[in-house]
């Protein structure tokens, strides 16, 4: 561990804080150009968090000490996995911390307590966004976990700094297991961060609510830090998305030099990875609540499909 | 005296037979009973603990025969590091529920007498450690019956419900046909045991006999149908369910805890141990029965309301996932690949530990909340985490854990499975290689199925506001059951985050049975790194995990509130609708719904609504009953085709019992005609 991968690590750190937002607006952006509406401009969440900031905070008369201490929970996974996913460099000192199973299982603890918040009020609309968050959240997790086994076999390991490394070392070439865990892991990328079809980040009619209606009773400094880490989660899904299948261009030496061309790189292939979000958004209706089982199957049966061609091909 | 770890081990189940002995003699002064009961169970408790670890850390192997039980055939005892392994899981249990137990069973004192419960209670504890040391079958099967009987009559203890002797009669009944196939089981490998007829009872003579494959195979699966059904596995599940809630609760911490894990021993003393040369396709039928009992298990749990059935059926699942560790073990061993062997090995084992302190600590939470409230049903819950916050946080523990969440204990094991999973590529079976990585995608829908299903239990139980008809009468428990549930908490924490020291104290096992250790590469790159392949494969580190998330959360704490926050407390807002009571939140059933539309198809799920008469317009009943039972369709597809047969061979055979003494004579006259004609 030297000087300049604790550099690195740090500037990694501030970057995914810093930029989540803007990515967030950026994807918003696209959105309105699409639907044909003026845009507020990709610095609009900004500004969104620094009105939240300075309100006071409303708590319910029975809110525990869960509701109140989620959201900082919530931002802490968050920043951590931010210091474990290759995004700008695989010199982090970080990365070893955590393989890509744990990554997804550090999400899972903060989807854990949003949850549990969601129920701490006792509303109705509360315990109705956690249940369905989590019946969404246990079928997303195995076709998740489906299309990160098939990435972790092609490349032999689950260390998100390997996996880069390895796909550097290796010619590159089209790989149809690869190709069917990336399909497989947009579909899922959209269920766990809540986009259309699955759940919309915009909504705030009531039925159709799941991540809104569990956040329903935040408010202030508590609300801004769980919108800035959907934020963040929407900016780390798409990195790791980007670590495991389309890394070129990160740096891979332990240098400062390399770092300007890589988060140039790193821009420019977030640039594209909105568009992607929002063609698939902007083309597609929200489900039916109980469609949403289909949805992840057909995720599930891509990345097993992947998988098993890998052992055919292999 | 030698105080070599055999003798501390036999001591301290000495202690528990003679706590059981004088309890009785105190049953006039109960509130004394029960200090003095439960503080010798836990000190003999820790020296069970104590023999255990000096065993696996010393990897020693002792043996002891006492002249006891018939003549000629003494009791053989063994302690070797597996038996230390599970004398410390064991034992570490019944200490932390012995100190729980203290403030608990105060709870019955002017309603029922509990000098029973007492009793039973250090019987049971002491059957299940002669049970691990068992090196004989006349021995192992006296401690196993020890064992049943004892927590047979700890499910009886509320004798007065119907539905508790029913539960107790079903264990006794699944129990006992287990032990008989256990018993067949020793009977076969005792066959061919070498030397005198006498001798072929021990479990040396059984290592050392050549059991031919056939019979090999039929010991294997007698013994693991005998497993199977002690331990709860799907379809021997039924009992489980209901025999555990039954129970005290503290017992049912046991019972759960630690109990189901004897079957485990025993399903790897008679694999790894006494066969241990077997086809990979034994692995794979327990890795199946693993998988089933996983899936199933959870959704089940999904499916009650009742807080301790909920964790009784979660029990089912975790016996499955280690079964999927010691299964894939299996496999990997019978294909020569020892080292991912004693991954899958360790990882059963990790897990096997890991699901004995949180199952404990979720039976010792929800042992609280039933002593605060006099309630099971989480329906009638709600809101506890005000009154009952200490209680509250350890429950929550336990709900990480066990949900798999890091940096807890429960994730740890899962991880490494997924790691024995993902090396599956180095068998050489073509068909193993495909079907192997899809026993990984239901581990994960179960992992993630069991976060769902504690959002609920502890969501529903803890948080909103309480749902009870009466008045909310709840009070957080005295310190005896608070540290009880304390340290098995801390254990959790300790497990979750060094588990590199775990494995380097559990490694010695491993090595034993399948010839290879995977400490050297985990803990490689020290304590802090969990490599258990190498670290280019993959790592982990809880206590970084741990830490880093307390910092960020500690720094953005800090930094939010430089200046005074603003916090007002107001009323709930609900989008602003004003007549918002505690009846209109989400409960347990409701919670489940929608997993129960998409899993519905593997329940019998009869569910209607009805209407009272209504007043005006038919849209506006005055009243809505909603009914709904979800039940097991096993039920009628195993259990009741198997109980309406015994019953029928039974009508039969009362036929032959006229009560005419003529015909009796007329039968003996038969048979002995009969023995005359086929055995001259």
């Amino acid at each position: 561990m030297t000087i300049n991968s604790l550099i690195i690590e740090a500037l990694q750190i501030i970057l995914v804080i810093g930029l989540a937002p803007a990515f967030a607006g950026w994807v918003r952006t696209l959105k309105c150009w699409f639907q044909g509406r003026s845009t507020p401009g990709i610095f609009q969440p900004y500004r969104d968090l620094r009105k939240l900031f300075s309100k006071e905070v409303v708590l319910a008369h029975n809110a525990s000490w869960i509701f109140r201490f989620t959201p900082y929970l919530l931002f802490g996974t968050a920043v951590l996995v931010g210091g474990i996913i290759p995004i700008i460099s695989v010199d982090l000192p970080l990365a070893a911390t955590a393989d890509v199973i744990v990554v997804v299982f550090i999400f899972a603890i903060a989807r854990f307590f949003l949850a549990l918040a969601g129920m701490d009020i006792g509303t109705a609309f509360g315990g109705m966004g956690s249940s369905r968050e989590m019946m969404i959240a246990s079928l997303a997790e195995p076709a998740m976990l489906m299309a990160i086994f098939t990435v972790s076999l092609v490349n032999k390991s689950t260390s998100l700094a390997e996996i880069v490394q390895v796909i550097y070392n290796t010619p590159p070439e089209l790989n149809p297991s690869l190709a069917f865990a990336f399909v497989a892991f947009i579909l899922i990328l959209l269920a766990e961060t809540g986009r259309v079809p699955v759940d919309n980040p915009a909504t705030h009619l009531e039925l159709t609510m799941i991540h809104e209606g569990m956040i329903l009773e935040y408010s202030g400094r508590h609300l801004a830090l769980i919108e800035w880490t959907s934020m963040m989660k929407l900016y780390l899904f798409t990195s790791l998305a980007i670590a495991a299948f389309a890394p070129w261009g990160i740096a891979t030496k332990g240098s400062l030099d390399a770092l300007p061309l890589a988060f140039g790189i790193m821009i420019a292939k977030l640039g594209v990875a909105g568009l992607i979000i929002v063609l698939i958004e902007t083309g597609l209706a929200k489900m039916r609540l109980f469609r949403v089982p289909e949805f992840l199957g057909t995720a599930f049966l891509l990345a097993t499909l992947g998988m098993l061609s890998f052992f055919m091909l292999d | 005296m030698n105080y070599d770890p055999i003798t501390i081990a036999l001591l301290s189940i000495l202690i528990f037979l003679g706590a059981a002995l004088i309890a009785p003699l105190l049953r006039r002064s109960q509130t004394s009973l029960i200090n003095i009961s439960f503080i010798l169970a836990s000190i003999a408790s820790f020296m069970a603990v104590a023999a255990g670890y000096f065993t696996v850390e010393n990897a020693v192997v002792n043996t002891m025969i006492l002249p006891i039980g018939l003549p000629d055939l003494p009791f053989h005892f063994r302690l070797d590091p597996l038996a230390g392994f599970f004398l410390v899981v064991v034992g570490l249990l019944s200490f932390f529920v012995s100190i729980y137990s203290i403030g608990y069973v105060k709870g019955y004192l002017g309603n029922r007498s509990v000098t029973s419960l007492a009793v039973f209670y250090c019987l049971f504890i002491a059957g299940m450690l002669l049970v691990v040391l068992a090196d004989d079958a006349l021995c192992f099967l006296v401690s196993w019956e020890i064992m049943a009987g004892a927590s047979y009559f700890l499910v009886m203890f509320e004798n007065e419900r119907a539905e508790n002797r029913r539960a107790a009669l079903l264990y006794l009944i699944i129990a006992h046909v287990g032990a008989i196939a256990i018993l067949l089981a020793f009977g076969i490998m005792a066959g061919f045991g070498s030397g005198s007829v006498f001798d072929g009872y021990t479990f040396d003579a059984m290592r050392k006999a050549d059991i031919p494959v056939e019979w090999a195979t039929a010991a294997f699966f007698l013994s693991f149908f005998g497993f199977a059904a002690k331990a709860g596995v799907i379809p021997l599940h039924a009992w489980l369910p209901e025999a555990h809630p039954a129970a005290p609760s503290n017992v049912s911490a046991l019972m759960s805890g630690v109990m189901l894990k004897t079957a485990i021993y025993g399903i790897i003393r008679i694999t790894f141990d006494i066969i241990h040369v077997f086809p990979w396709w034994w692995g794979a039928i327990v890795l199946t029965f693993g998988l089933i009992s996983t899936v199933m298990g959870v959704l089940y749990a999904l499916m009650q309301h009742d807080l301790k059935k909920l964790l009784a059926y979660h029990s089912v699942e975790n016996i499955g996932i280690i079964l999927i560790g010691v299964g894939l073990s299996m496999v990997f061993i019978a294909f020569k690949l020892p080292l991912l062997a004693a991954l899958g090995l360790i990882a059963g084992l990790y897990h096997t530990i890991n699901h004995a302190m949180f199952k404990g600590l979720l039976f010792m939470g929800a042992g609280a909340v039933l002593h605060a409230t006099g309630e099971r049903n989480m329906e009638e819950m709600g809101g506890l985490i005000h009154k009952m916050p200490w209680t509250a946080a350890m429950f929550l523990v336990a709900c990480m854990s066990i949900s798999a969440l890091p940096p807890f204990n429960g994730f740890v094991s899962e991880w490494l499975m997924f790691q024995a999973f993902l090396l599956s590529p180095a068998l050489p079976n073509q068909i193993l290689i495909l079907l192997i990585p899809l026993g990984a995608s239901l581990l994960a829908l179960s992992g993630a199925l069991a976060a769902a299903c504690f959002v609920k239990a502890f969501g529903v139980t803890f948080l909103g506001h309480w749902r009870g008809h009466h008045k909310c009468r709840a009070h957080e428990v005295d310190w005896s059951m608070r540290s009880g549930m304390l340290m098995a908490g801390g254990s959790c924490l300790l497990l979750g985050i060094l588990p590199t020291i775990f494995i380097d104290w559990v490694d010695i096992i491993a090595e034993h049975f399948v010839g290879s250790t995977i400490s050297l590469s985990a803990s490689q790159y020290g304590w802090m790194w969990l490599t258990p392949v190498s670290y280019e494969r993959a790592s982990y580190s809880g206590i970084t995990v741990f830490i880093g998330i307390l910092v960020v959360l500690a720094v953005t704490y800090a930094l939010l509130h430089v200046s005074p926050g603003m916090i007002r407390r107001s009323h709930i807002w609900d989008c602003g609708f004003k007549k918002i009571n505690s009846r209109m939140q989400y409960n347990a059933t409701s919670f489940a719904q929608p997993i129960r539309r998409i899993f519905g198809f593997l329940f019998n799920i009869i569910e209607r609504t009805e209407q009272a008469p209504h007043a005006g317009h038919q849209a506006f009943p005055k009243k809505l009953h909603y009914y709904l039972s979800v039940r097991d369709r096993l039920w009628k597809w195993l259990y009741k085709p198997f109980v309406d047969s015994s019953f029928w061979i039974s009508k039969q055979a009362g036929k032959l019992q006229q009560g005419h003494i003529q015909t009796y004579l007329i039968y003996s006259f038969i048979t002995l005609i009969a023995l005359l004609v086929f055995l001259r």
